[in-house]
């Protein structure tokens, strides 16, 4: 069981990145919920969607209480970090999220995502940084099995691009624990 | 196609499992948070060799509908807040014809513009509304993507069965979140199949079918008690709900859509705590679940009513199903999501007498 926010500005790919992750969770046979903001929020604020992943049927979609936030800019770092329980882990892009003092009562990673997918060439894979990195961080998935299901997924849609599993190993390699 | 799991919202759902099940004419106009129904309608009908229609408004897409449904078609029109306000008049048309069609409404939050963010304070219109008149239509509520599929997908069923409207009642939560759901086998429906639609007359001496209001075919007297006949075994038969956890519960939240998906984790974590809740989950508000009301044991001291709106919209059904036999208290939470903890909270001050039970106004 997990309560998951992905969340940052609009064209980082949040939205993406949450369909991504449900995409795989079911083929772990989990029952998933995904659900975003789509109100006056997506004009320029925050973008965000919340994901549920659970062996139970899930009740409300919508989580108050987070096992897992992946924070892509700082405005919703500060956002959602009071919603993120009690040892619980928060994956931050440290590209733009650059706070001096982390809490400690929380498990916090770091990964450059937004200067490694600019690196790369593929400067709107931030968001597979992130989930490279997410992938680390919490060992709810195993890394290969998640690449395959990431590529079937972008397959589906018929946008095969084999930057994306060049940045989830990345992401996973180069994610740090603060 | 056959049945398969797969992710969708619940907008999705509902747009796929009506072409399932055969609606084959679909006319309708953009509004947010249904809107994905009518692209999906857009973009999928012609697959299934049937018509789509953006109208040039509300109402001239509702109105399309008649003929669509006179002609023995399946067919189906969305929409939400005031766009579902222009579709009563074309309501209370196809009811007076006795007509089977399918209308969903996602409910967006507030009077007037309002919000285009989720809300449950379109109740009233969905259920007791429907235009001028006295009619009633089939009323289901969907609270997962699942059910937004399975739902649509027997409407059309019961729509024909009972020659009325069936109308799907979703809110801007249950459309727009993605789950899984799994879809049901597609299935052709015969045009031709009833023998009161219009149909081509090729000789003289073919069936010329008039559809009009029925009193005026079959007579006054006729009509009144055909339709009394029809509320009321529509009514006895209909009744759909879910419990959780009723059997030993000392109070009972009552909610549909969206707020029902919160009370589920609200019960399973008040238990926790020892606090004793269930939930009575309508699946139709109309007809309204009273058969879940029948016989109330000892240990229920109360009702409360979880709902996005202002004042309770579904109290008064609550009440009449219950005969005021214990006392509703209502958690109403307007354009917010309950969240399971303040109604946990709620339902404690409940049992420390520290509230006084709702007067539904």
């Amino acid at each position: 069981m997990a309560d998951i926010i992905l969340a940052g500005f609009g064209g980082q790919g949040v939205l993406t990145a949450g369909l991504i992750l449900i995409n795989v969770a079911v083929k772990q046979d989990k029952n998933v919920t995904w659900t975003s903001s789509y109100g006056a929020e997506m004009r320029g604020g925050t973008a965000s969607c919340s994901v549920v992943i659970s062996d139970e049927e899930i009740g409300s979609p919508y989580p108050t209480k987070l096992d897992v936030l992946l924070a892509l800019n700082e405005p919703s770092y500060d956002k959602f970090l009071p919603m993120v329980r009690e040892g619980g882990t928060v994956i931050v892009n440290s590209s733009l999220v650059k706070k001096e003092n982390y809490p400690d009562n929380v498990n916090v990673w770091k990964i450059a995502a937004t200067d490694l997918a600019n690196e790369q060439g593929a400067a709107r894979n931030t968001n597979i940084y992130m989930l490279g990195a997410f992938v680390k961080a919490t060992g709810m998935m195993e890394k290969d099995f998640f690449i395959e299901q990431m590529n079937a997924y972008f397959e589906k849609k018929g946008k095969i691009n084999p930057a994306n599993a060049v940045s989830i190993e990345r992401g996973y390699e180069l994610a740090e624990k603060v | 196609m056959s049945t398969e799991k797969i992710l969708m919202k619940g907008n999705e759902a509902i747009a796929e499992a009506a072409l399932r099940a055969g609606c084959r004419f679909y006319a309708g106009y953009p509004i947010t948070p249904q809107s994905e129904i009518l692209e999906y309608m857009a973009a999928h009908m012609k697959e299934w060799g049937g018509t789509f229609i953006q109208g040039e408004n509300e109402i001239a897409s509702m109105s399309m509908l008649w003929g669509a449904a006179a002609a023995g078609a399946r067919c189906m029109s969305s929409s939400s807040g005031p766009g579902y306000d222009l579709k009563q008049e074309g309501i209370s048309y196809l009811s007076s014809y006795n007509l089977p069609a399918v209308i969903v409404d996602v409910m967006r939050y507030g009077t007037g513009d309002g919000e285009i963010t989720e809300g449950q304070d379109s109740y009233w219109e969905a259920v007791r509304g429907g235009g001028h008149g006295d009619k009633r239509c089939i009323v289901l509520a969907p609270a997962s993507v699942d059910e937004c599929a399975k739902l649509t997908y027997e409407a059309f069923d019961l729509a024909e069965k009972y020659r009325n409207v069936v109308i799907i009642l979703s809110d801007g939560a249950i459309s727009q979140m993605v789950e899984q759901c799994t879809l049901p086998e597609a299935k052709e429906h015969d045009i031709n199949k009833f023998d009161w639609t219009l149909t081509e007359t090729k000789k003289k001496e073919d069936k010329k079918n008039k559809v009009t209001n029925l009193d005026r075919t079959i007579g006054k007297p006729a009509f009144n008690s055909m339709m009394r006949e029809k509320f009321k075994t529509m009514f006895e038969t209909e009744q759909r709900w879910e419990e959780v956890e009723t059997e030993d519960a000392e109070l009972i939240l009552v909610a549909y859509g969206i707020s029902s998906r919160v009370c589920k984790t609200a019960v399973r974590e008040a238990r926790k705590k020892g606090l004793k809740l269930g939930l009575i989950r309508p699946i139709s508000v109309w007809p309204y679940p009273r058969k879940a009301f029948e016989n109330i044991p000892d240990h229920v001291k109360g009702y409360v009513t979880v709902e996005m709106s202002l004042s309770s919209q579904m109290g008064e059904d609550i009440l009449l199903a219950c005969k005021h036999q214990r006392p509703l208290y209502g958690y109403l939470t307007a354009e917010d999501v309950p969240e399971p903890e303040g109604l946990i909270e709620y339902c404690e001050k409940i049992l420390a007498g520290e509230i006084e039970a709702m007067e539904v106004l």
